[in-house]
């Protein structure tokens, strides 16, 4: 604690820094799409929000972001018991493959989909014949989603079970104790908070997606537009006050998932302590 | 990762974990990636170096690394300085700033782009200081490429490094300083090595996504070839034209420098933890 | 605690998921008829959002009092080539009403269109046209008044990239064209051209972007833009723009074409077949020609015409009547065709490219 009195003016610079930072980046982008949003009027700004196509974006988005989270969940999941417990050739193959993902860009992650489940395809055959549509419908759009949110579950896991070490589940296995209840016993409770800050990254990732599912959305009013895609449709149609507005909503889901996480985490720091 | 036995676990669910992740990453990663290289196979191997090395491809790339370094260098150093003022100190709005880190993930990238554009111009609220001040013009430069890949970067390092500098034990610290080293040594010798891989995984990652970036970018941009038109823009000029396979060609460099630069970061993982551990 | 929490969390978002796959599947499966309800889908450009906004409501309504049946129409717009290639790469269209021919026989070459879909409907399948004119500053202060103002040292240009925008392509050719009246040899108009291009500030990707960057960023002296955005940039912004019409421009011609595959499969080929022909009645050329778009049918058209004389349009007349008539228009069929101008102009290698080359 000494320490951390040492340095007074450091300290301020530093803090001064870093807020002057993040209120030139963050801050006042953020402040200008509520103020332009705001121009015309809490009247506008309601009947922006609530038009039709805008809550159907918002439905879509939200669906497709709930479909990242579960699957990215039970992969991240998967992915880092079997990368953290178990030694095994061409492990660092698949840890590297797994975040390759986030480094792609989301231009090519539409791409690559359109190639492998457009027309000239020889999936597409099969698939229609089936009635079934990937792109350009709503699988596509919920396939890029995950696409881009791949690793960030699993790599917030790794390091904590990388840390923790397998003598827990080692001996939890000597007791006797199946697969599931080992993970939901000893695991679990480890990574709670790194699972918990993972799915709040994957969230809100996946809700501001734009570039991978703008290449293979087909941008169908009302149909697979996402909201993000439906900001880029009313700024091109002119309709700022709408295409910030909509924004708007975002940057609300996004602050509500990022606050929610704070009030869990603070829940979580207090039963640790009692633990102690 | 050296504790790991090489003999058979006997912790259970290696089969059903193995399982899950190879079957969901052939079907999400893996597969969709080989189209690309099928695709990009139609070009003869004469004509995938044409496509790839032609002027206006390099100077994209260029603009792309370039700007891309730049910006996450800026969030190596400020995403470093975060991290250990939200760690290390306490202040009135922590909590707040805390929070506010993952909005550039939230905000679609299209939606940042148009705001900092509209920000930036000449006649924008920043950009109108900046051009009357000192003449220098922000949007549509290569300025404004890097400030929005600054934007877009903003959670990388901050939050590959708070976590370590959270778990750091303080003793180290103390101890050092008890045996008469002043601060700054302690930080440079202590601290500074232990967060090193958690700057280097966090930077990597900043700089890989934003080579790839795009939604914010061409707003800001001004794409002007050879001045700010970016790689993955090229990527879709060609597909305008119908030319899939010089679109997957240049995609396909693309996908590789960032498995480059993801390897260097796994390379220099393990450099930088053999150091530290070979010190401690 | 934590645990029953993250139980009744999973179990609500379980809830939704299987909710919204249900909707999910429920929109996917019939696209074509729901509750009676033939559902279309119009893949269209950029600049005609405001266009088919009004004319799906009052097709909507003909069909419904000539057929008996109700109909919804649901619109995608983007770049024209972006949208040509989505459509080839099996978005289910069952029209298209893209910028230039150009992209609609991607579409058919994709085999998703039969031969002949020029000729499928009157006039080359375009039942409006436009042009290219310059949207100045008001009371047009770098005195821009042809095509060659525009390669003075002095003057930045706004216009999107033809690589990646049908539109452009009009604007780049109809530059050409002007050139070429000038006496130019092909040598010299490269070089004007190159000029051209130099004064670009923003080379947007679409024809929205740039009217964006100009208008709204304040980028650059003039814009290379539609007649009708150009228009509705006046009509948005009364007072701050100036429209110039050139000596010279291009009749650009939008073309329509039923997707034939997608309309078998639908079984929506009567339906899409009337949309686009109804396109072509009286009521749909006024609905045309008030958002911008120069009508095909000569009655609709003359009612248009302006009489007031002079190339600068400083606000929308209050008669209504827009049509600058005097201004001599080039079309495609000079440049050999979409196929041959894309391979002498816009292919990789080609004019366009070698313009940047140093």
């Amino acid at each position: 604690m000494e320490l951390r009195k040492n340095s007074g003016p450091l300290k301020w610079c530093m803090i001064t820094l870093v807020v002057v930072f993040l209120t030139m980046f963050l801050l006042l982008p953020l402040v200008y799409i509520v103020i332009t949003a705001l121009s015309k009027g809490i009247d506008t700004y309601i009947s922006s929000i609530t038009d039709v196509y805008a809550v159907k974006a918002a439905w879509l988005t939200i669906q497709a972001t709930l479909w990242a989270v579960l699957v990215n969940t039970i992969f991240g999941i998967a992915a880092a018991w079997c990368l953290t417990k178990f030694a095994f050739k061409g492990k660092k193959i698949i840890s590297t493959f797994i975040d390759l993902p986030v480094t792609v860009s989301p231009i090519i992650a539409g791409l690559i989909y359109v190639l492998t489940f457009g027309r000239q395809s020889f999936l597409y055959p099969i698939l229609d014949g089936w009635g079934i549509q990937i792109i350009f419908a709503v699988p596509g759009i919920i396939l890029a989603t995950i696409f881009v949110t791949f690793p960030f579950i699993s790599r917030e896991l790794i390091p904590v079970l990388t840390a923790q070490g397998t003598d827990e589940e080692e001996a939890a296995a000597l007791m006797g104790a199946g697969t599931f209840t080992i993970f939901r016993k000893v695991t679990l409770p480890h990574i709670k908070w790194a699972l918990l800050y993972g799915i709040v990254l994957c969230t809100a990732r996946a809700m501001g997606e734009f570039g991978a599912v703008s290449v293979l959305s087909g941008h169908l009013r009302g149909k697979t537009n996402t909201l993000p895609l439906y900001i880029e449709l009313l700024y091109q149609g002119y309709d700022f006050t709408g295409a910030f507005a909509a924004s708007s909503i975002l940057v609300i889901l996004a602050v509500v998932v990022l606050v929610l996480r704070l009030l869990l985490e603070h829940r979580g720091q207090k039963e640790l302590d009692i633990h102690k | 990762m050296n504790r790991m036995r090489k003999h058979k676990s006997i912790i259970p669910g290696f089969g059903l974990s193995f399982g899950l992740t190879i079957t969901i990453l052939s079907l999400v990663v893996l597969i969709p990636l080989c189209s690309l290289a099928v695709f990009t196979a139609r070009l003869s191997f004469s004509e995938f170096i044409y496509t790839i090395t032609r002027p206006r491809v390099l100077s994209g790339y260029w603009v792309s690394i370039s700007t891309a370094l730049i910006a996450a260098l800026v969030n190596a150093v400020m995403g470093f300085i975060m991290a250990w003022v939200l760690v290390r100190y306490d202040f009135p709005g922590k909590k707040f700033i805390d929070g506010i880190i993952e909005l550039p993930f939230a905000l679609p990238t299209a939606v940042a782009g148009i705001s900092l554009t509209h920000l930036t111009t000449t006649n924008g609220w920043v950009g109108k200081l900046f051009y009357e001040a000192f003449g220098i013009r922000i949007a549509y430069t290569r300025l404004g490429i890097t400030i929005a890949l600054i934007f877009i970067g903003i959670p990388f390092v901050v939050r590959s490094v708070q976590p370590v500098l959270e778990k750091m034990d303080i003793q180290y610290e103390e101890a050092a300083m008890i045996l008469g080293a002043d601060r700054r040594t302690t930080f440079w010798k202590v601290i500074f090595p232990e967060l090193l891989p958690a700057l280097i995984s966090g930077f990597t990652l900043a700089f890989a996504r934003s080579i790839g970036e795009y939604g914010s970018v061409v707003f800001i941009a001004g794409n002007t070839p050879y001045e700010t038109e970016i790689a993955p823009l090229l990527i879709m000029s060609e597909l305008q034209e119908f030319d899939y396979a010089a679109a997957t060609s240049i995609a396909l460099v693309m996908l590789a420098i960032a498995f480059i630069i993801l390897s260097i970061n796994a390379v220099a993982q393990s450099i930088v933890s053999r150091r530290v551990s070979g010190l401690a | 605690m934590i645990n029953k929490k993250i139980k009744i969390i999973a179990a609500a978002l379980a809830a939704v998921l299987a909710l919204g796959t249900l909707t999910a599947c429920g929109s996917g499966s019939d696209s074509k008829s729901s509750g009676g309800t033939i559902e279309l889908t119009n893949v269209s450009y950029d600049p005609t959002r405001e266009l088919y906004a009004a004319y799906n409501e009052i097709f909507e309504q003909h069909y419904e009092e000539s057929t008996g049946k109700k109909i919804e129409v649901t619109q995608s717009h983007g770049g024209s080539g972006k949208q040509a290639l989505e459509v080839s790469n099996g978005l289910e269209a069952d029209v298209v009403t893209l910028a230039l021919e150009g992209d609609v026989q991607v579409v058919a070459d994709a085999g998703l269109i039969d031969d002949g879909f020029v000729s499928e409907f009157p006039l080359d399948s375009s039942p409006y046209t436009s042009t290219i004119v310059f949207l100045v500053r008001s009371g047009n202060p770098k005195g821009i008044y042809d095509w060659d103002d525009l390669i003075r040292d002095d003057v930045g240009v706004i216009t999107p990239n033809p690589k990646t925008s049908g539109g452009a392509m009009w604007n780049y050719l109809a530059a050409w064209y002007f050139f070429e009246q000038q006496g130019q040899s092909d040598e010299d108009i490269l070089d004007s051209i190159r000029k051209l291009y130099g004064n670009v500030v923003v080379l947007d990707s679409g024809a929205r972007g740039s009217t964006t960057s100009f208008v709204e960023n304040g980028q650059g002296d003039v814009l290379l833009a539609w007649e009708n955005e150009a228009f509705l940039s006046l009509k948005e912004h009364p007072g701050e723009y100036e429209i110039v019409v050139p000596s010279v421009s291009i009749l650009c011609q939008p073309t329509v074409a039923v997707v034939d595959e997608v309309t078998r499969k639908h079984d929506t080929v009567d339906a899409a077949t009337e949309y686009l022909n109804y396109l072509y009645s009286d009521e749909a050329q006024v609905i045309e020609a008030e958002n911008f778009y120069r009508p095909s049918t000569p009655e609709v058209y003359a009612q248009y015409v302006t009489e007031i004389e002079g190339n600068t349009i400083t606000e929308i007349p209050e008669n209504g009547k827009w049509i600058n008539d005097k201004v001599v228009l080039t079309d495609i069929n000079h440049f050999g065709g979409w196929t041959q101008a894309r391979a002498v102009h816009f292919a990789d290698g080609a004019n366009f490219d070698s313009i940047y080359e140093q």
